[in-house]
């Protein structure tokens, strides 16, 4: 079905890199024609148009799209948040019409997302209470917090943290529910760029320990080319699909040695121009 | 060392007033012949006899057991009424004019029809109780259930917490700060309405203790009971806020920030 990854979850700065795997030839996560208007008559907001995609199982694929593109109503369709117009998500073989089981969202908005009310751990075992029993869950919080580089943080409450830090309790709660894909909406729009640049090492790391499939949603071109083997180009809303763009930039990533690659300014080149586009034709729309 | 001139200083800046109004209470009371202010030291003489005498078990016992169960019982419905109505909009649409009437109206005026359909005694003081003091709790849930935040929301679904978990994990602490002030409010006419419906529909407790000595002209025992009755009320309301600091400590910390 699906790639498990390993049983026990070590600190990513252990692994070696291994690659995609590519042996999978199913999809994990098929978008057909996804369709969402708000309201009705007159007053209808059309929002996405026809959105269709694929996600292979082990991919990394970002989504980056100019503001108002539907990001946020694209992302919370396909984690079963709300119903679609019409179209439909498939994942690992089903139709969503709730949240799947196998999925984990890491929020945008850290600061809203996660209980202040509870601790970091707390937070991030709350999840797996219905998948773990206790002593499971005390192991996989342990693990969740050194992969993301919040060792010992535990005990503390969101609001004793950093904003980089909370996003990344917010990160180990997601990857210690043990989705089998990674939907992050707009993750590292409101931390600082340097904590950004930080982030998106760390969700590659994590991506290769736990061998998730990443759905990423962005506005930021820069982060979605790095960190993507594939880039989805959507247009402004009405929104439909423009561009669908495979990275073949090697992996490991690096923030300097990948940025300075002659492919990395191409295709960097080639997204922003589609989105230009996309923002041009949308406001010609208007 | 640091922390205990802390304390020492602001039990201190607190305490000096109250002090100095009871030294010139004293002292101005003290050669006083009028029949209505008795000087101070009557008073405590008569506090002391009575309070720590045989009106502890037969007066002051009884208002306490009623005001606990009253109140419990307040906050319980409170909550859990406030829950139930929060989390339906078709219940509280329906509920809202009930509980908007019943709000309105003010709870002593519920102690004639209590006495017609209870009688006199401590079922009926508790019934005005509850059925006064609840309200404040019920409308404060309910506004602090429906304040529940859109990414919480999401949150709880997309990790799939069941009805339970949503409700004791995210639904119930995200009203913790409102429920508390409606608890406050609970509390406060809770200690009213044990007092009014004591002193026309019951046979022992503080409030019926307060009337009776009024009316036999036992004019230090008037004062006794009615300075017990304040003493109770502050010592309720510092163990709220306790509890209250307690609980909502996230909510101060988050604040501070």
């Amino acid at each position: 079905m699906t790639t498990t990854g390993p049983t026990t979850a070590r600190a990513p700065e252990t692994i070696t890199y291994t690659g995609i795997e590519s042996s999978y030839e199913g999809t994990m996560l098929e978008v057909r024609h996804l369709k969402k208007n708000y309201g009705s008559g007159e007053k209808t907001a059309r929002i996405l148009a026809d959105v269709t995609f694929d996600v292979k199982p082990g991919e990394f694929v970002c989504v980056v799209g100019p503001s108002g593109s539907g990001k946020t109503t694209l992302l919370r369709s396909i984690a079963g948040l709300q119903a679609p117009t019409s179209g439909e998500v498939i994942f690992e073989g089903e139709t969503v019409t709730e949240p799947p089981a196998k999925m984990a969202v890491v929020f945008q908005d850290y600061s809203r997302s996660l209980l202040p009310w509870m601790t970091v751990a707390a937070n991030v075992e709350l999840p797996m209470r219905n998948k773990f029993d206790k002593a499971e869950r005390a192991r996989r919080v342990e693990d969740a917090l050194i992969s993301v580089g919040l060792a010992g943080k535990g005990s503390l409450y969101p609001w004793q943290m950093s904003g980089g830090m909370q996003q990344r309790a917010a990160i180990a709660r997601g990857i210690g529910y043990q989705p089998d894909v990674l939907l992050m909406d707009e993750p590292f729009a409101a931390v600082d760029a340097q904590t950004r640049i930080e982030l998106e090492d760390l969700v590659l790391r994590i991506r290769q320990a736990y061998n998730t499939t990443v759905l990423f949603v962005t506005h930021d071109i820069d982060e979605a080319v790095y960190l993507a083997d594939r880039v989805i180009v959507l247009s402004g809303a009405p929104t439909s699909v423009t561009e669908n763009i495979v990275v073949d930039l090697p992996r490991p990533r690096d923030q300097i040695e990948t940025k300075a690659l002659p492919r990395y300014a191409q295709i960097r080149n080639q997204v922003f121009k589609l989105i230009q586009e996309a923002k041009s034709h949308a406001s010609v729309q208007s | 060392m640091n922390t205990l001139t802390d304390t020492t200083r602001t039990a201190l800046t607190r305490l000096w007033l109250p002090v100095a109004l009871v030294i010139a209470w004293w002292v101005s009371s003290a050669e006083s012949t009028s029949l209505y202010f008795p000087p101070l030291a009557t008073i405590v003489e008569v506090f002391v006899r009575d309070w720590f005498g045989p009106h502890f078990t037969a007066d002051l016992l009884p208002s306490l057991g009623k005001f606990l169960i009253g109140f419990t019982l307040a906050a319980v419905l409170g909550i859990t009424g406030g829950m139930l109505l929060g989390m339906n909009r078709y219940t509280r649409a329906a509920a809202e004019p009930i509980v908007l009437f019943f709000r309105s109206l003010p709870g002593p005026v519920l102690v004639p029809i209590g006495i017609m359909v209870i009688g006199i005694g401590a079922g009926m003081n508790i019934f005005i109780m509850v059925l006064g003091a609840v309200w404040p709790t019920l409308m404060n849930t309910i506004d602090g259930v429906r304040s529940l935040d859109l990414v919480q929301q999401d949150m709880s679904r997309s990790y799939r917490l069941t009805l339970t978990q949503r409700i004791r994990y995210v639904v119930l602490p995200n009203a913790g700060p409102q429920i508390f002030a409606g608890l406050r409010t609970t509390l406060q006419m809770s200690i009213i309405l044990i007092v009014v419906s004591e002193m026309v529909a019951s046979t022992n407790g503080i409030g019926f203790y307060v009337l009776y000595s009024q009316q036999t002209f036992a004019v230090a025992e008037t004062w006794a009971g009615t300075i017990l009755l304040g003493v109770l009320g502050y010592l309720a309301s510092l163990l709220f806020i306790a509890v209250e600091r307690r609980v909502l400590a996230w909510q101060a910390g988050i604040t501070k920030e």
